[in-house]
């Protein structure tokens, strides 16, 4: 599996760029990751990457988008509430790219 | 066009031999030792255990009938993505282990070492199929190429080699409950999500329950339905028709998935995480279970169940407590597909419909592989689309019923990185799905399958960009009048409904069209 050496240390991520060990995550990993896709991560990502891991952190997976959409629009507003501004902050999608930076695992099944 | 293999870390969660990470891409595959030997084995003691397999490898004539009728070789255009060209690659290593003439003349006789080249050319053609059964409805010997990669898949299993994209849902079902490793309390969580989201649309709080002993009737669904959209919506709907015909049913957070991504590993694991729903079953002292909109989990009850765990003679048959239907065709299983609940209930004029809430939508239906061809489910959705929608239009002949095309991600595909195979596999369907569209301006693909509704949704946004794919209870929601509700503004997605605008009288006397509505069709 490839790692990527990260402030001296080793990082194993899997075949699609995720955190194989949680623990691993750092806010400037966070930044590393969004860089090496040629993104900078403005408040307004840092906002959603928070409350994935927090959601994270009680549920043990990500939130479905449902939920996040609910929350953005809590805490940013509502006319922010809606995928389509997820979407312009995580153009590959918000499950995919912000869990990745987030440091989540992604959800397998039926999805 | 592949998916990443399996992990050390799900193969040991349910004890699977020869875990360890492993990449398909390298030249080492970190097998065992004696690897050919436990293939080997593995092919001898399932041509004694099934003799539908002997038969199988023993009675193709070649004569071609199947050959273009699988996705994967009219998306692909591989030839060993014919079917019957699939089966020929374990047919050649059975003539030269167990045929006398494949023994003597090898290669003369058709027959192939197993040998690294060989093993790695059945990995990669058992994982590009999706056990969908189509090219068994031509064959003229019944041969059922679904099967034989069902025992390929097998044997793989034996050495490690699964992928872990239905390894993952395999470990996390059979260790918390469902596919996608939601907690208990985290599903309680999803539930009052949704719950505030019915309650915005209708005014009405609905309080589901879990785990309750004494319930009537266990419901079990795919995780996917309570996870990610669309499936959620037709989620919503369960929940709203339950709520309305005040159903006396518990949700489980033990068998909290309906589907059966075992199936796709060994019989051996399908058998292990279906026990799980009747274990809970028992537990919980209900009647009978009720089974939400999934495809693969019904080929599992139907074809499977009975011999593996059955007969479930703890629990009683199926009747429904609204219409006092007996559900004959769950006799053994004690398992009903929640389409022929809804279907019986229309039929028998208890729910109140107003089919104009989905006047937005022009609908077409796509038979679920499994649905269809594993238990001839034709009729149901058809009538309850059509009780509940004024525009529905079949699909061509030839693509749909027995002959349905796969949704092309079927049995554990539905990977990222194996977007490709999924996108040529799906071709067909989406060029059927095309045509209604330029012929009668069909913007709605209905399905009663949770992968179809992922599936469909990305083979959808690249064929035919803008084509809308929903569960068909989710249609049903839309239509169903609760008691008590109030005006509906939006469809069960939140967009506005385009819809004549009512009568003074409408609120009131909101039931009267949809009366005549349920009433008139089930006469048909
Ligand atoms: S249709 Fe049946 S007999 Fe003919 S080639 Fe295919 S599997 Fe063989
Ligand atoms: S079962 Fe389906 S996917 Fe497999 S070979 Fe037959 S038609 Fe193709």
């Amino acid at each position: 599996m490839p790692t990527i050496d990260f402030q001296g240390k080793q990082i194993e991520l899997d075949e699609d760029g995720y955190l194989v060990n949680l623990g691993d995550w750092t806010p400037d990993l966070a930044t590393h990751l969004a860089t090496g896709d040629g993104m900078t991560l403005t408040e307004s990502h840092w906002e959603v990457i928070n409350f994935l891991r927090d959601y994270y952190a009680k549920y043990q997976i990500a939130p479905m988008i449902k939920i996040l959409v609910k929350e953005i629009a809590k805490s940013m507003g509502p006319e922010k509430g809606n995928t389509k501004y997820l979407y312009e902050l995580y153009p590959a999608g918000p499950a995919k790219q912000a869990c990745r930076y987030a440091g989540l695992p992604k959800p397998t099944g039926c999805v | 066009m592949f998916c990443w293999g399996a992990k050390a870390k799900s193969l040991n969660a349910v004890g699977f031999p020869n875990a360890r990470d492993w990449n398909p891409t390298e030249e080492d595959w970190k097998l065992p030792e004696n690897w050919q030997e436990i293939f080997l084995e593995g092919m001898r003691e399932r041509l004694s255990k099934y003799r539908s397999f002997r038969l199988f490898m023993d009675i193709c004539v070649r004569c071609g009938a199947c050959a273009d009728k699988c996705h994967f070789f009219i998306g692909t255009g591989d030839p060993k993505n014919m079917p019957v060209l699939r089966a020929e690659l374990l047919r050649s290593v059975y003539r030269r282990y167990f045929t006398k003439a494949g023994k003597m003349f090898g290669k003369l006789a058709g027959a192939r070492d197993l040998d690294l080249k060989v093993l790695k050319e059945l990995w990669y053609y058992a994982f590009q199929c999706t056990e969908c059964r189509r090219c068994s409805v031509f064959c003229p010997y019944g041969i059922d190429t679904a099967e034989i990669t069902i025992i390929v898949r097998e044997l793989l299993n034996l050495l490690g080699l699964n992928i872990q994209w239905t390894m993952g849902p395999v470990a996390d079902c059979y260790m918390k409950g469902n596919h996608l490793g939601i907690e208990p309390h985290t599903m309680v969580n999803i539930f009052e999500t949704m719950c505030d989201d019915i309650e915005t649309l209708t005014g009405i709080k609905i309080t589901p329950s879990f785990n309750r002993k004494g319930a009537e009737i266990l419901f079990v669904t795919p995780s996917g339905d309570f996870f990610a959209d669309p499936g959620t919506y037709t989620c919503m709907g369960y929940l709203m028709l339950f709520h309305e015909l005040g159903l006396d049913y518990t949700w489980s957070t033990y068998a909290a998935e309906g589907g059966n991504f075992g199936f796709f590993t060994s019989n051996e694991m399908a058998k292990r995480l279906n026990s799980k729903i009747y274990a809970e079953a028992k537990r919980l002292g209900v009647k009978w279970i009720l089974g939400g909109e999934c495809g693969h989990m019904w080929r599992v009850m139907n074809q499977y169940m009975d011999t593996w765990n059955g007969p479930a003679d703890f629990l009683e048959v199926p009747k429904s407590p609204v219409t006092g239907t007996v559900f004959e065709n769950a006799r053994s299983t004690r398992m009903t597909h929640i389409i022929e609940f809804t279907a019986d209930l229309i039929r028998h004029g208890k729910l109140k419909l107003d089919p104009r809430r989905n006047d937005h939508l022009k609908v077409t239906f796509h038979d679920s592989c499994n649905t269809s061809r594993a238990m001839g489910i034709f009729e149901e959705p058809r009538y309850v689309i059509k009780s509940v929608c004024n525009h529905f239009y079949e699909m061509p002949d030839g693509t749909t019923r027995e002959q349905t095309f796969c949704c092309g991600s079927g049995s554990g595909f539905n990977a990222g990185e194996n977007m490709e195979l999924r996108l040529r596999g799906g071709l067909p369907r989406a060029n059927a799905v095309k045509y209604v569209r330029d012929k009668y301006d069909v913007n709605m693909l209905a399905n009663i399958c949770a992968i179809d509704r992922a599936a469909l949704t990305t083979s959808m946004n690249y064929w035919n960009p803008g084509m809308g794919v929903t569960g068909v209870h989710e249609l049903v929601a839309n239509a169903l009048i609760m008691t008590g509700e109030k005006k509906r503004e939006t469809n069960m997605r939140g967009d506005p409904l385009d819809m004549p605008v009512e009568e003074p009288e409408a609120e009131a006397g909101a039931a009267a069209p949809a009366d005549k509505a349920a009433g008139g069709k089930a006469n048909v």
